[in-house]
């Protein structure tokens, strides 16, 4: 006996141990399954199909019940959808169902992004969820689950094959959904054509990689009826709520002037394989599928999209805090670095604008030199010529005086003339 | 973008069929198998192991496998036996946690920690597990609940009872019984059941709750086990016959104390309460209650590791990873701002600047304008001056040449004279 605890499960001792009398713990399912009736049960459905095709009266038909339905127009400009909760209750079961109908699918031109709704749609749900899951102050056991359980895709009754907007729709959900296909419409198909139509969509399912949903066999108590199930696949279904009298019973049927197509009948439509299949029988399993499977995808995909690893380089496990720690730790230094940038650019920023100022400063320097080497030019010249023209003007009055003195001396002689 | 409407109530007019699903999920989890964790905790001596014999109707404890009081140890150590037990279907996977040593020692200063380490590291395991990206199906080691053996003394509880509870009520699902009740008689039972749960109250230990229900049923049998608290056992190994019957019971020369009469002592409630009734409520408190709580704390710990704590109270809502967040688009905003700061600075003071010198350079224009203007005057003086000048020559040089005419004039006249005289 180890002192410290060796938590990993084949490594521990585990004794088998006879049980001398009545203990009681075989009421364990029962307290589980009260308690889950307690709570309730939430049930998601989505309905993926061309509008006209049956969507809205198969849910109801399904489920016994007229949920309030307006006729969709075809004139919708893109795919959306449309969720509607109902509260249901049977026995002492309470189900949440929500119903999530495609509104506009295959009405418009161009198809091409038709399903990127859809797949938007699944991964919110899934997403809320992971939020919720992720909060610190999580309350999951009240949350209400919104994640999709169950795609119903509805196939046109062409009796050929399934188009390519079916191929490519289901292909894009067939990792976020489990996907029951479904034949619509089914009266207006013959029982042979019926039957090659059949075989065609699966192999055409199959030669695609289309994965749909297989009825778990695993468990001995329902695996025989979920194996022969999973061979009638797809099923082919009719709906109605109608009610018609059928000799000395009313059932729900279709009125025809050749006869009437009996929903419950199952020599006319699949309508109560799918039901016991989706609800009686395989629902909770649907539910599982959902969490464990299409939930944890998305849920790995998504954590290793935000860089979250398992192991680190040397396969060391991390711990949640290491994990927590390590991402922090990368976080603040993306911000440091960030700002360090910024501050960067701006200390270049201020260092090329000084550059350039100063080379203006430098500019208008020289051209201030310019102009007054200009002006001490212009300057010399107006002194030189100022001082021409004092010289000149010196000239000239010393002229004056010379003349002057000469004409003064000048008379003089001619009075000694004239006195001879 | 998804809007829900209200939700609205529905009645069906036929049977659909879901009123199947709980059969269902009783099918899936018989598959699955069930796991329970029971943790015993108390001194030595006071028949812990006899009791979860009896509890669970085999031979858990043997000489093989001796229980805690046998096993002599110096300092408190958690131990675990796990056992696969198999009734009607439904497989159990049962593990014994027992804490051999503690209580024993002269000085039990912390003899709790090891207890508190254990339950702690269980929830680290799953929270690591449940924290992984790849995550398989998670086994569930997690201390479910614990029951404290109280001595019957018969006074109340001793500070090591106080101490250790209150230290883990927020940990585990507590339960506290009273030892070897057969030590009392009924009226002492009571007294000291009232005085414990005084104590209790006292000391605000919030042990495991009976929560009320909706189902009459339930609530007798509830309010019938919330009126006996804390519940006085008795355990043995040891099957007598009493009028016939074989029953469990410790054999007295007054008498046969028998362990599943409920006059005797309240070990059926206890059995029905823990096993057949409120296993799973157990389960699901110390998932929803028990390790959200640690989970919690954890995260908010390395959530805001150094970041202050007073701002974070109403933040608990968040992922670590939303926190980050919005830490980060904190950031951003703040680092626009700055940057917008700096921006306005900077502008400024570039335009301020450029102003500088474009007032230097318009001063330099308007000087050198003015130069230009003063040297053109000076020129224009000059070229005045020197009209003048010019023109004063002009005049005088004419004046000289009528002069010099004249002075030519008057000399030839002279001559002419002359001449005329000299006849």
């Amino acid at each position: 006996m180890a002192a410290t605890d060796v938590d990993v499960f084949s490594n521990e001792e585990k004794r088998n141990l006879t049980l001398g009398g009545h203990v009681g713990f075989d009421s364990l399912p029962d307290q589980l399954v009260s308690k889950s009736v307690t709570q309730g049960f939430c049930f998601n459905i989505l309905c993926v199909g061309e509008t006209g095709i049956g969507k809205s009266t198969l849910m109801n038909t399904l489920f016994n019940t007229m949920f309030e339905n307006e006729e969709a127009s075809h004139y919708q400009n893109g795919v959306y959808l449309r969720p509607r909760t109902y509260d249901l209750k049977e026995s002492n079961v309470h189900l949440k169902l929500t119903i999530v109908d495609s509104v506009g699918f295959g009405d418009q031109i161009n198809k091409e992004d038709s399903y990127k709704p859809i797949v938007d749609y699944i991964d919110t749900q899934f997403e809320n969820y992971l939020q919720e899951e992720l909060k610190i102050k999580r309350s999951l056991f009240n949350y209400h689950d919104t994640r999709i359980h169950i795609c119903l895709y509805f196939i046109a009754p062409t009796g050929h094959s399934l188009k390519s907007l079916d191929l490519v729709t289901m292909k894009k959900l067939d990792s976020k959904v489990s996907i029951i296909p479904i034949i619509a419409k089914a009266d207006t198909i013959s029982k042979s054509e019926l039957h090659k139509f059949k075989i065609k969509i699966m192999s055409e399912l199959v030669s695609n990689g289309v994965q749909i949903y297989q009825f778990p066999t695993d468990d001995e108590t329902v695996s025989e009826i979920n194996a022969s199930m999973n061979a009638h696949l797809p099923f082919a279904v009719v709906g109605s709520l109608e009610e018609v009298k059928v000799g000395n019973k009313t059932v729900r049927a279709r009125q025809y002037p050749w006869g009437v197509v009996q929903v419950e009948n199952e020599s006319h439509c699949d309508f109560v394989k799918l039901r016991e299949m989706l609800i009686r029988v395989n629902m909770e399993d649907l539910r599982e599928q959902t969490h464990a499977r299409h939930y944890e995808l998305y849920r790995r995909c998504k954590l290793e999209e935000m860089g979250f690893k398992d192991t680190d380089p040397d396969s060391q496990p991390f711990s949640l805090q290491e994990t927590y720690e390590a991402k922090r730790k990368e976080f603040l230094g993306d911000l440091q670095r960030k700002e360090e940038e910024m501050r960067q650019m701006f200390v270049n920023k201020v260092k090329e604008t000084e550059a350039e100022l100063k080379e203006k400063e430098r500019d208008l320097h020289d051209k201030f030199e310019q102009l007054k080497r200009m002006h001490q030019e212009e300057k010399r010249k107006v002194e030189e010529k100022r001082r021409d023209l004092e010289e000149e003007m010196n000239a000239f009055n010393r002229k004056k005086v010379a003349a002057e003195t000469l004409s003064l001396s000048q008379p003089l002689k001619k009075d000694k003339d004239k006195k001879n | 973008m998804f809007i829900y409407g209200p939700q609205q109530q529905k009645n069906l007019e036929g049977y659909v069929g879901f009123a199947n699903l709980p059969n269902q999920v009783y099918r899936k989890s018989v598959k699955r198998g069930f796991e329970f964790t029971l943790m015993v905790v108390g001194e030595s001596g006071l028949g812990k192991s006899t009791l979860i014999n009896s509890l669970f109707l085999t031979d858990l404890y043997s000489t093989e496998y001796p229980g805690p009081s046998h096993r002599i140890k110096k300092t408190v150590e958690v131990e675990q036996s796990k056992v696969l037990v198999k009734e009607g279907g439904v497989h159990l996977l049962l593990t014994i946690v027992d804490t051999p040593g503690f209580g024993d020692a002269v000085d039990n200063s912390n003899c709790w920690q090891p207890v508190i380490d254990h339950i702690d590291s269980k929830f680290e395991d799953y929270l690591n597990a449940e924290s992984r990206v790849n995550r398989r199906q998670m086994p569930d080691n997690r201390v479910h609940c614990c029951l404290y053996f109280i001595a019957p003394s018969g006074h109340g509880l001793k500070p090591l009872d106080i101490e250790f509870m209150k230290r883990l009520h927020e940990k585990v699902n507590i339960i506290p019984l009273i030892a070897k009740a057969d030590t009392m008689t009924p009226e002492e039972c009571q007294q000291f059941k009232k005085q414990i749960m005084k104590e209790i109250q006292e000391h605000k230990i919030k042990i495991y709750e009976f929560l009320e229900t909706d189902d009459e049923e339930e609530m007798k049998m509830i309010r019938k086990i919330k009126d006996r608290l804390p519940l006085a056992v008795v355990g043995s190994n040891t099957i007598i016959e009493v009028n016939g019957k074989p029953v469990r019971g410790r054999q007295y020369p007054w008498g046969v104390a028998e362990v599943e009469n409920g006059e005797h002592c309240d070990f059926t409630i206890l059995r029905n309460m823990l096993i057949r009734t409120h296993m799973q409520d157990l389960k699901d408190v110390t998932n929803n209650v028990h390790y959200e709580n640690y989970r919690s704390k954890k995260l908010a710990a390395v959530t805001y590791n150094g970041v202050d704590n007073n701002k974070n109270k109403g933040q608990l809502t968040k992922s670590p990873l939303a926190q980050m967040e919005e830490e980060r688009r904190d950031h951003v905003a703040k680092m626009k701002k700055m940057e917008q700061e700096m921006e306005q600075v900077f502008e400024m003071k570039v335009k301020e600047k450029l102003q500088k010198l474009r007032d230097s350079e318009a001063e330099l224009q308007r000087r050198h304008e003015q130069m230009k203007k003063n040297l053109e005057a000076q020129h224009k003086e000059l070229e005045e001056k020197r009209r003048h000048l010019e023109e004063e020559k002009g005049s005088w040089e004419a004046q000289q040449r009528i002069l010099e005419q004249q002075k030519l004039d008057a000399s030839r006249t002279l001559e002419k004279n002359k001449k005329k005289k000299i006849f």
